[in-house]
C-alpha cells in the first residue's frame, strides 16, 4: 500500500452550514503534514470522512488509493487518534488495546509492545477512567500504532499535554515520519506544529487556503520586507522612495521598507549619506503567516457570500 | 512492517474483539452472573414455597404410553379377547347429571345434562392397569363421534348426539396392533372414523363398553381481568344394545369395573359409576375421564426467576452498545470494523452467545434443583416426554439470548440507555406480565402472547393444551396460544428484524 492520503473535492453540509466546501489535498509519506486551521474550519470532519465515519456529500477520500471501509484489517493500514477520551472508564488501558488488537487479528504481545513504545508502562493495567489526559493521549497513540500502520491521522494530539509531553509528542511524530510513514496531524494552533511539521495544509471555512512546505510559507510571508533603524527617518524615506521602495514608519526611528532587498537598501542609504544604525530582513513567524492566511480566507469567504447574494 | 497475525476471518476477529470487550468490563460480567443467580434463586424460592401432603402416601398418578401423566378413570364393562376380533354396539341414549353448587349446606343439588366431552362407547385396552394403552370409538356430549387412543390422540367422526330416534352404531376391530374404528347411523352402511397403532399391544386384551364424564368446568372472568375456573362432579350414562363380539372373546358374563374410582375414608367409592343389564340392553354410568392430566407442578414452574434475570440481561445488552455511544467509543469500534453491518452483527452475536450460555446454566440449575425441591416437598411434578425438558431449558436460554440481541438492537437505534432499556422492557417483559398476571381478559392475553416478543415464553410450556380436553387454557395458567417453537420463532423474528433496522440506521448515520 502506498502511504498516502488523497482528499479530493470533499463537500459536506450540516443543515445550513457548509462544513466542507471543496476540501482537496494530498498527504505524502515520509513527512509530518500539519493540518491547521481555526476551530470549525473542517479539520475533524475531514478526518472523519477520510476514516469512513462520516459520509461526504461529494468528493472522495482515499487512503493508499482505497476508501477506508474497503480496507481489510484497517488498523494495519491506518492508525488514528480522534478523541482520546473515547474509552470505557471501567476497562483497563491494556484491555482497551487488547480488544482492538483482537479485532485486527493481533495478539497480546503486540499490545505490550505498543504500551512500552508510548511509555505507558504499568499504568496500562489501571482502569482508563482514572487516566490523566496525558495518559489518555499516550493510550490513544498506542492504539493508533497497534497495527504498525504506514498512515497515521492524529486529531489535536498535543491537547492537554504538559510541556514535557508536547516535546515527547513532537519527537515521536518526527520519528514516525522518518520511518517513511505519512503522518497527518491537526491543530488549531500553528505554534504547536512549528517544529513538528514539514508540510502544511492550512484550512479555513471548509477548504484549503494554503498547501505548502513550512519553509515556503515563511518565505512567502517574509518576502521583501526590511526593517531599518535610523536617526534621519525623513531623509531615509525620501531616498528609498526615490529608489522605488514603499516605506512605512513604524516608530520614532524605525522604518519598514518593502520592495527592495536588504543590500539595495544599504547601498541606497550609503549613496545618499543617510545615517543608519541597523538594517535587518524582517522574518515573519509562522504564526503571523498563518494569521494572515486564515484572515484572508475569512474575508474572502465573506466577500464571496456577499457577491453571491 | 511486520505484525503477528492469526489465521482468522474478519468476522471471527470482530466476534473475538466483542467478546474481549464484554469480558473486560467487570460490571457486565458480574451483572450477567447476577442474572443467572437471581434466575436460579427466585426459581428455587418459588419451588420451595409449594408443599403438598396427602393422608399417608400420595396416590401414584398413572402415566400413559407417551410418558405423560393421565387421568384413567371410567366405568368399563369388559371381557378378555385373545388375538384379533371386534366389538359392535348400538348407542341409543346418552344422558348425564351435573352437580350444582349447594344452596343449603348438606343438601346436594344436581341437574341433568351432559358435559361436552362426556364419552361412552367401545374400547379395547391392554389391561385393567391405569395408563395402559387403548383405543376407543365413542359418542360424546357435544363433539359427535370420536376415535381416541392413548389419551392424547383424538380423531373426529360425524358430528351430532344420540337419541332413541337417531341412534349410532359403533365398531372397533383389532388386527394385531392395528385398531380401526367405524361408525354407522343404520347398522348397515359403515364409515371409518380412524385407525390406531398400539405398539406392543399383547395378544390378550380387554374389550368392552365404557362410559366416562369429566367434571363440569365453569370459567368465570375475574372482576379485574383474568379468570377463575371451577370443576364440578358430572356423570354420563349411556344405553347400549345389539352388542356383538367377534373373535376369541371369553364367553360368559361381562365384568364391570369402576376403573380408578376414588375411595372414601370408609372404603366406599366416591361418586361411583354403575352398570345395569336387562336382556340385551346394557346401561353404563361413568364418572371421570380418559385423558392427559394437567393437575400438578409443571417443570417450568421452576423458571419463575427468568423474568428477573431477563431484566438484568436487557440492561446489560443495552449498555453493551449505549456506553459506546456515550463515550464516543463507537467511532473506535467502527474504525476497527468499518463494515458496520458485520460489526454490529458480531456484537449482537457476542452478547447473544454470552446470554445463551448464562441462560443455559441458570435454566439447567433452576429446573434440576427446583424439581428436586418440589418433589421433596411432596408435590407431584407432571412427567414430560424425553425431549421436553431439554427443550424447555435450551429454549429458555435461546429466549434470553434472543432478548439480549433485541435489546442490543434497540440500544443501537436509541443510542441512549434509559430510553432503550424502557423500550426493550415494554416490548418483552411488560406483555408477558400483563398476559400472565390475570389483569387482562383471556382473549387479550392470548393476542399479546401471539403478537409481541413475549410470545417466546411459549418455549417454556411443557404440558400441551389438548383440544379434546376442556381446560382453562390461558396464559395465566401457563398455556400459550402458539406452539413452543412457533412462539420462540416470533421472538427471534423480532430480534432479527430489529437488528436489521439497527444495521440500516448504523450504516446510514454519521458516527
Amino acid at each position: 500500500m502506498r502511504a498516502t492520503i488523497e482528499v479530493a473535492g470533499l463537500c459536506k453540509r450540516f443543515g445550513q452550514t457548509m462544513a466542507l466546501d471543496g476540501m482537496s489535498f494530498t498527504v505524502e509519506p515520509g513527512q509530518v503534514t500539519g493540518f491547521v486551521g481555526p476551530n470549525g474550519a473542517g479539520k475533524s470532519t475531514t478526518m472523519r470522512v477520510i476514516l469512513g465515519l462520516d459520509a461526504a456529500d461529494e468528493g472522495t477520500a482515499l487512503v493508499g488509493g482505497r476508501p477506508y471501509p474497503g480496507l481489510r484489517d484497517p488498523l494495519r493500514h491506518v492508525g488514528a487518534l480522534l478523541d482520546a477520551a473515547a474509552l470505557q472508564p471501567s476497562r483497563t488501558g491494556r484491555n482497551h488495546l487488547l480488544w482492538l488488537a483482537h479485532s485486527q487479528g493481533l495478539g497480546a504481545r503486540r499490545v505490550d509492545e505498543v504500551i512500552e513504545r508510548v511509555g505507558l508502562g504499568s499504568a496500562a493495567g489501571r482502569r482508563a477512567g482514572g487516566f490523566s489526559l496525558g495518559m489518555r493521549q499516550r493510550l490513544g497513540i498506542a492504539a493508533a500504532l497497534l497495527g504498525d500502520p504506514p498512515v497515521l491521522l492524529l486529531d489535536e494530539p498535543s491537547n492537554g499535554l504538559d510541556p514535557e509531553g508536547i516535546v515527547w509528542m513532537r519527537g515521536f511524530l518526527r520519528g514516525l515520519a522518518a520511518q517513511g510513514r505519512a503522518v497527518l496531524v491537526s491543530s488549531h494552533l500553528m505554534s504547536e506544529l512549528e517544529d513538528t511539521a514539514d508540510h502544511l495544509v492550512v484550512v479555513g471555512r471548509g477548504r484549503v487556503v494554503a498547501d505548502t512546505s513550512v519553509a515556503g510559507l515563511i518565505a512567502a510571508a517574509s518576502t521583501g520586507r526590511v526593517a531599518l533603524r535610523t536617526t534621519a527617518p525623513s531623509q531615509a524615506m525620501a531616498a528609498l522612495a526615490h529608489a522605488g521602495a514603499v516605506v512605512a514608519a513604524t516608530g520614532r526611528d524605525t522604518l519598514t521598507v518593502t520592495g527592495l532587498e536588504g543590500e539595495h537598501v544599504v547601498a541606497v542609504l550609503n549613496r545618499s549619506a543617510v545615517p543608519f544604525s541597523e538594517v535587518s530582513a524582517h522574518r515573519a513567524t509562522l504564526e503571523e503567516a498563518y494569521m494572515e492566511l486564515t484572515r484572508d480566507a475569512v474575508e474572502f469567504r465573506a466577500a464571496g457570500q456577499e457577491a453571491a447574494r | 512492517m511486520n505484525t503477528t497475525t492469526t489465521r482468522r476471518s474478519g468476522f471471527a476477529r470482530l466476534l473475538r474483539a466483542e467478546w474481549t470487550k464484554f469480558r473486560t468490563v467487570r460490571g457486565w460480567v458480574l451483572a450477567m452472573a447476577g442474572a443467572a443467580l437471581i434466575t436460579v434463586l427466585l426459581g428455587l424460592l418459588s419451588a420451595s414455597g409449594s408443599h403438598t401432603s396427602c393422608d399417608g402416601a400420595c396416590p401414584a398418578v398413572p402415566v400413559g404410553p407417551g410418558g405423560e401423566a393421565v387421568e384413567d378413570k371410567f366405568y368399563f364393562v369388559h371381557r378378555p379377547l385373545n388375538g384379533d376380533g371386534s366389538i359392535t354396539v348400538r348407542v341409543t341414549s346418552m344422558t348425564g347429571q351435573k352437580r350444582l353448587p349447594d344452596s343449603t349446606p348438606g343438601s346436594r343439588r344436581v341437574a341433568s345434562g351432559v358435559v361436552p366431552w362426556a364419552k361412552a362407547g367401545v374400547m379395547i385396552k391392554e389391561s385393567m392397569k391405569q395408563g395402559s394403552t387403548y383405543a376407543a370409538v365413542m359418542v360424546t356430549g357435544a363433539h359427535g363421534v370420536r376415535m381416541q387412543h392413548d389419551f392424547t390422540q383424538d380423531v373426529a367422526g360425524r358430528p351430532g348426539g344420540v337419541s332413541q330416534r337417531s341412534p349410532r352404531w359403533l365398531r372397533l376391530t383389532r388386527s394385531g396392533a392395528d385398531l380401526t374404528g367405524y361408525e354407522s347411523t343404520d347398522g348397515r352402511q359403515w364409515s371409518q372414523v380412524g385407525t390406531a397403532h398400539l405398539a406392543g399391544l399383547p395378544d390378550a386384551v380387554q374389550i368392552g363398553l365404557f362410559a366416562a364424564s369429566p367434571g363440569d368446568l365453569t370459567v368465570t372472568p375475574g372482576d379485574f381481568g383474568g379468570s377463575s375456573a371451577a370443576s364440578r362432579f358430572a356423570a354420563a350414562t349411556a344405553v347400549f344394545d345389539q352388542v356383538s363380539l367377534r373373535g376369541s372373546a371369553a364367553d360368559g358374563a361381562w365384568r364391570p369395573d369402576d376403573v380408578g374410582v376414588t375411595l372414601n375414608p370408609d372404603g366406599s367409592p366416591h361418586h361411583p359409576g354403575g352398570f345395569k343389564e336387562s336382556g340385551d340392553t346394557y346401561t353404563v354410568t361413568g364418572v371421570g375421564d380418559i385423558a392427559p392430566l394437567s393437575d400438578g407442578q409443571q417443570i417450568e414452574n421452576t423458571l419463575t426467576g427468568v423474568l428477573a434475570g431477563l431484566i438484568v440481561v436487557i440492561v446489560v445488552a443495552v449498555m453493551f452498545i449505549t456506553t459506546e455511544y456515550r463515550r464516543g467509543l463507537i467511532r473506535t469500534t467502527l474504525l476497527a470494523g468499518p463494515r458496520r453491518g458485520r460489526t454490529l452483527v458480531a456484537k449482537a452475536l457476542a452478547i447473544g452467545a454470552v446470554t445463551f450460555v448464562i441462560g443455559l446454566v441458570a435454566a439447567t440449575a433452576a429446573v434440576t434443583l427446583g424439581k428436586a425441591i418440589l418433589v421433596a416437598n411432596g408435590n407431584y411434578v407432571l412427567p414430560v416426554a424425553p425431549f421436553t425438558e431439554p427443550r424447555v431449558i435450551v429454549g429458555t436460554a435461546v429466549l434470553l439470548g434472543a432478548a439480549a440481541v433485541l435489546a442490543l438492537a434497540v440500544g443501537t437505534l436509541f443510542r441512549r440507555s434509559v430510553a432503550a432499556v424502557i423500550t426493550a422492557i415494554v416490548l418483552i417483559v411488560v406483555p408477558y406480565i400483563l398476559a400472565t398476571a390475570s389483569v387482562l381478559p383471556a382473549g387479550a392475553a392470548q393476542w399479546l402472547m401471539r403478537l409481541t416478543p413475549a410470545a417466546g415464553f411459549a418455549i417454556q410450556q411443557s404440558i400441551p393444551a389438548y383440544a379434546h380436553v376442556l381446560g382453562n387454557y390461558t396464559p395465566s395458567g401457563g398455556y400459550y396460544p402458539l406452539a413452543p417453537w412457533a412462539g420462540l420463532a416470533v421472538l427471534c423474528g423480532y430480534a432479527a428484524l430489529t437488528l436489521g433496522l439497527a444495521v440500516f440506521q448504523l450504516r446510514r448515520r454519521d458516527a
